[in-house]
């Protein structure tokens, strides 16, 4: 194995692992709030993949052109899924928990039959725009153009979340998370809290959807891998820890790409899950969470 | 300014609060008193929008009848409730700006600030420090903060010398009495009888749910009836 290989399937891993890392973020900002597991998480990113190869293939629009519409659609989405669905499942009385699983879980098939039954199970990709199949050279290293400008995006949504967190705004989000019965004390009202957190939370992954669709194909089932990644990712990083998730995609995206140099590349899942059974073994709470 | 008619509340199953009536008047130090589980700290709840009631509320001749609890904290009653609730992992000036987090657009909603440390001093030295991390006294006195930015015109307090240094209760009952003077309506509960009835104007002995007594609070401390039959002491 020549360096150069190697130094091809770090950058590759990096790359792929900003993506899992916002993925993550969108999934862990909501459990971190409301202590919800959002199961249709992967199916969010595939709505987002949709809306953005449809939009492409309406317009004519750069799929990167299209990005601040379809992140605004998104936050709607999750504004939307919360007032309509989780809320009621918070008022449950009995098996709230089960209620709360199985609730987001039917929206995930919920949605999949919808991507279904309008596009076909056909794998779809977005041939056009600024950044498609074209590859820049970097120090004799080969750095798929979609991919670097995906990584760069998800960067950004990492500093936005990060200041989203500093404002006042996010002191009321963080205060919520502690305790969702006293915010009423200083006038917040949990609901509003909790639908924007929702709205962020899809907003986040739609953002990944957006760049994923300028390179990967898109499907009615191309979210139910990235889901259980994104799963894996929060546990390693811990529970609503936005520093977490980061490290840990990065992490992840860095296994993935490593793991494919050494097993056949149809293993190459097997290396993460192997580290994050001795995360959960060794460090339950993850790498960053809190107890 | 608040008045309650024939209300009745249940917490978990058990009928806490049984056809109470009162009236707090405007300016008032009103305190509320009687044996544990007597219903006290439901009552406040009740008025703070937390449990659900039978029977009227009412806040400035308003219904408080469905209101929902942050929109009465809004209309201007606060409750610093048992436990103190407070965001542990939030540093102290955290917990106090969030405290006018509603107010937003207000220009000057943390003027309140300055009173804060001006009641409570050791505040001001704590300000990044976790709230989790302070002694229970500065807890309480960060609640009470807290509770102060939020502008209430009635500000309720459950039980606020409860697991605090006796040096300390001192300092919030004065505390207490000088929030008073700044034409906050205040509706105390306590557990320290003679304490609670000396700043009172007038007091309300609870048992079981229900209003066995009322009056000025000398007149309660010091009928030895009461103090006897229902206060335990």
């Amino acid at each position: 194995m020549t360096a150069d290989i190697l130094l091809q399937a770090v950058i590759g891993g990096l790359l792929m692992g900003l993506i899992y890392a916002l993925v993550a973020a969108g999934l862990s900002l909501i459990f971190g709030l409301m202590d919800v597991v959002n199961f249709a998480h992967g199916e969010l990113l595939m709505v987002a993949m949709f809306a953005t190869f449809s939009l492409w293939q309406l317009t004519g629009l750069d799929p990167l052109m299209v990005l601040p519409l379809v992140v605004v659609l998104m936050f709607a989405l999750g504004v939307a899924i919360y007032h309509g669905l989780i809320a009621r499942a918070l008022t449950v009385q009995f098996n709230r928990g089960m209620v709360q699983i199985f609730v987001t879980f039917g929206l995930g098939i919920f949605i999949r039959g919808l991507a279904q039954f309008f596009y076909g199970g056909e794998f779809r990709s977005i041939t056009g725009g600024m950044v498609a199949n074209r590859t820049v050279q970097m120090a004799g290293i080969y750095v798929p153009l979609p991919q670097f400008a995906a990584s760069l995006v998800c960067l950004g949504a990492f500093a936005l979340l990060l200041v989203i967190s500093r404002t006042e705004f996010g002191r009321a989000l963080e205060a919520t998370r502690e305790d969702r019965d006293a915010v009423a004390l200083i006038g917040i009202n949990r609901d509003h809290i909790f639908a924007i957190g929702w709205g962020l939370g899809a907003a986040t992954v739609g953002i990944a959807g957006v760049m994923l669709a300028t390179f990967y194909y898109v499907s009615p089932n191309v979210g139910a891998n990235f889901a259980t990644i994104a799963y894996v990712t929060v546990a390693l990083g811990g529970f609503g820890s936005l520093g977490g998730a980061l490290v840990a995609g990065l992490l992840i995206g860095e296994i993935e790409a490593l793991t494919a140099l050494v097993l056949e590349p149809s293993l190459k899942q097997v290396g993460m899950f192997v580290v994050y059974l001795a995360v959960v073994l060794f460090r339950p709470r993850g790498l960053f969470g809190r107890l | 300014m608040l008045r309650l008619h024939d209300v009745s509340a249940s917490y978990r199953g058990l009928k806490a609060l049984q056809g109470v009536s009162m009236d707090v008047g405007k300016g008032e130090v009103v305190a509320v008193v009687g044996a544990n589980g007597a219903g006290k700290s439901t009552l406040l709840r009740a008025i703070a929008g937390q449990v659900a009631t039978t029977g009227s509320i009412e806040f400035d001749g308003e219904s408080l009848a469905h209101v929902p609890a942050h929109m009465v904290t809004r209309r201007g009653i606060s409750l610093v409730p048992e436990g103190r609730r407070l965001f542990p992992r939030l540093s102290v000036e955290d917990n106090l700006r969030l405290g006018a987090y509603s107010k937003r657009g207000d220009f000057d909603r943390f003027a309140p600030l300055e009173l804060v440390f001006s009641l409570f001093p050791r505040l001001r030295e704590r300000l990044m420090q976790r709230a989790g991390t302070l002694s229970g006294g500065e807890q309480q006195m960060l609640a009470i903060g807290r509770a102060l930015m939020t502008q209430p015109r009635l500000l309720m307090l459950d039980e606020p010398s409860q697991g605090i240094m006796p040096k300390l209760v001192d300092d919030i009952f004065k505390a207490i009495l000088r929030i008073r003077r700044l034409d906050v309506t205040i509706l105390l509960v306590e557990q320290r009888l003679a304490e609670s009835l000396e700043i009172a104007d007038r007091a309300y002995v609870l048992q079981t749910g229900r209003v066995v007594m009322s009056g000025p609070a000398k007149q309660i401390a010091a009928d030895a009836a009461v103090r006897q039959a229902y206060l335990g002491m």
